[in-house]
């Protein structure tokens, strides 16, 4: 999967989380959560969609690390890779 | 023959809009199963039924406005033939004439009007010709509410078109939202006496439990503090139970179980308070997979009936939000309010040393008329020493 169908198919998971996101509007190097109103509880529905979108496994272990849509994506090319 | 009315859909929601059936003439029903979706102020609700049997006729056209306690639909109970239901039918028809009237739902005066005459809004319905029918469900018509210039009154699809020109902008869901929290909560201002207690729980034991638990499994397991937050409540309340229920008709009825409504704010704005059920009698990683399955309806407005008004209690966590403590407004006619803030390291002493530990502070809120400070105390202690020991609250009887 190529960065551009990637990042496409974090936005779809993401929308469907929080259908008011416009993907041209988020700055993807600043945190996602201060953009995004996400509690907890979406943050994991979130994790639950890219996990069935995509088949990639996240430990909570590694949230510290994913705070841009930028750590993101990056973090589940090297995951998918 | 069942009447199958419009339910409750909670505290200052008096009226649902239909937007589909879910079940056709001949289709058989069970208890539970979703029959209809309904529109509120708050979010598009589906209707369950809590009756057995086969649908008969559906009353209720699409995207009519009918008050609470609207018949939507009639159905056969098991064994039943048409023809005795349409005996019964004809038999309620001429006791409601006979009756004088019963005292008017406060309810627009449109909407109130067409609820006085059921049966004659029915009988009105039915003349209108297949395809005005079919337009005005494409428009989102109520046929009942158009006068028909065809033939004995037949409403024509030029008179649906001519409805649909004319027709009100659809009601802004937000406003309506507010006005109905405005309601319940200036309600439960004017009429709970409200006392508020809070107390500071340690939670290095639940938190080092839930990390070891969520270290090694999928996403798809994973649990949130959250939930053994709402389930020691419940577990708590079972101690406690003059704190789950309803306070209706100047007195405290228990409630048949532990139905804890769960705060959820909604991303357009306003929030709603549904249930799960039993939360007492759950396991730990059930209550997690209700939980999100419910905040995930919620937000995209799709839930049932029966979780707009089961709730016994309601619990609500705004340590998301970064706040420490919450005073809650109790949602009329329940007698309390649970709140919990974030989770915060903080300075704590245990054996004489001071130690950074991570901390909740857990609130009540509650209605003097059914309980005592005193009982409140001991209730918010319950909670505190049942997160000491995370294990217990996996167990599913207690």
């Amino acid at each position: 999967m190529d960065e551009t169908a990637l990042r496409q198919a974090v936005f779809a998971t993401l929308r469907r989380i929080a259908p008011e996101v416009v993907p041209g509007e988020l700055a993807p190097d600043r945190p996602l959560r201060d953009q995004v109103d996400l509690d907890s509880i979406d943050w994991l529905n979130f994790l639950l969609g890219l996990h069935d979108a995509l088949g990639v496994e996240i430990p909570e272990t590694d949230y510290a690390a994913l705070v841009t849509l930028d750590d993101l994506v990056a973090y589940l090319r090297a995951r998918l890779a | 023959m069942i009447e199958f009315k419009l339910p409750s859909l909670g505290a200052e929601m008096d009226e649902g809009t239909l937007l589909e059936w879910k079940v056709k003439p001949g289709d058989p029903v069970r208890k539970g199963d979703v029959v209809a979706v309904v529109d509120t102020s708050k979010s598009a609700i589906d209707v369950e039924i809590w009756d057995e049997g086969t649908i008969y006729e559906l009353v209720l056209g699409l995207h009519e406005t009918v008050p609470v306690g609207t018949v939507m639909a009639r159905l056969l109970e098991p064994g039943e033939t048409p023809e005795h239901a349409e005996e019964e039918k004809r038999k309620r028809a001429a006791e409601t004439a006979a009756a004088p009237a019963a005292p008017a739902p406060a309810v627009a005066p449109a909407v109130a009007a067409a609820a006085a005459a059921p049966g004659a809004a029915t009988e009105a319905r039915v003349r209108i010709s297949p395809a005005a029918r079919k337009r005005a469900a494409e428009l989102g018509i109520a046929p009942a509410q158009v006068a028909g210039t065809g033939p004995d009154g037949t409403i024509t699809r030029e008179d649906i078109e001519r409805a649909a020109a004319t027709k009100a902008p659809p009601k802004d869901r937000w406003s309506e939202m507010r006005r109905a929290i405005a309601a319940a909560m200036a309600r439960s201002k004017r009429e709970i006496p409200h006392y508020y207690l809070a107390t500071d729980i340690p939670l290095a034991v639940a938190s080092r439990w839930l990390a070891e638990r969520n270290e090694h499994r999928s996403v798809t397991e994973r649990v949130l503090l959250a939930v053994p937050l709402l389930k020691a409540v419940a577990r708590a309340l079972v101690r406690y139970p003059e704190f789950n229920g309803h306070f209706r008709d100047g007195a405290f009825v228990p409630g048949a179980g532990i139905h804890l409504g769960v705060a959820i704010s909604l991303r357009q704005g306003g929030l709603i308070a549904p249930a799960i059920r039993d939360v007492d009698a759950l396991r730990i990683d059930e209550l997690m997979h209700r939980l999100a399955d419910l905040v995930a309806r919620a937000r995209a407005l799709t839930l049932r009936s029966s979780e707009m008004t089961d709730a016994t209690i309601t619990v609500t966590n705004l340590g998301d939000q970064g706040v420490e403590l919450v005073q809650g407004v109790i949602y009329p006619p329940q007698v309390a309010l649970v709140g919990f803030g974030k989770v915060t390291a903080r300075p704590w002493v245990e054996d004489g040393k001071v130690v950074a530990m991570p901390v909740v502070t857990a609130s009540l809120a509650a209605d003097h008329r059914a309980s005592d400070g005193h009982r409140g105390a001991l209730l918010l202690g319950e909670i505190a020493r049942l997160l000491q020991d995370p294990r217990s609250l996996d167990d599913a009887t207690h």
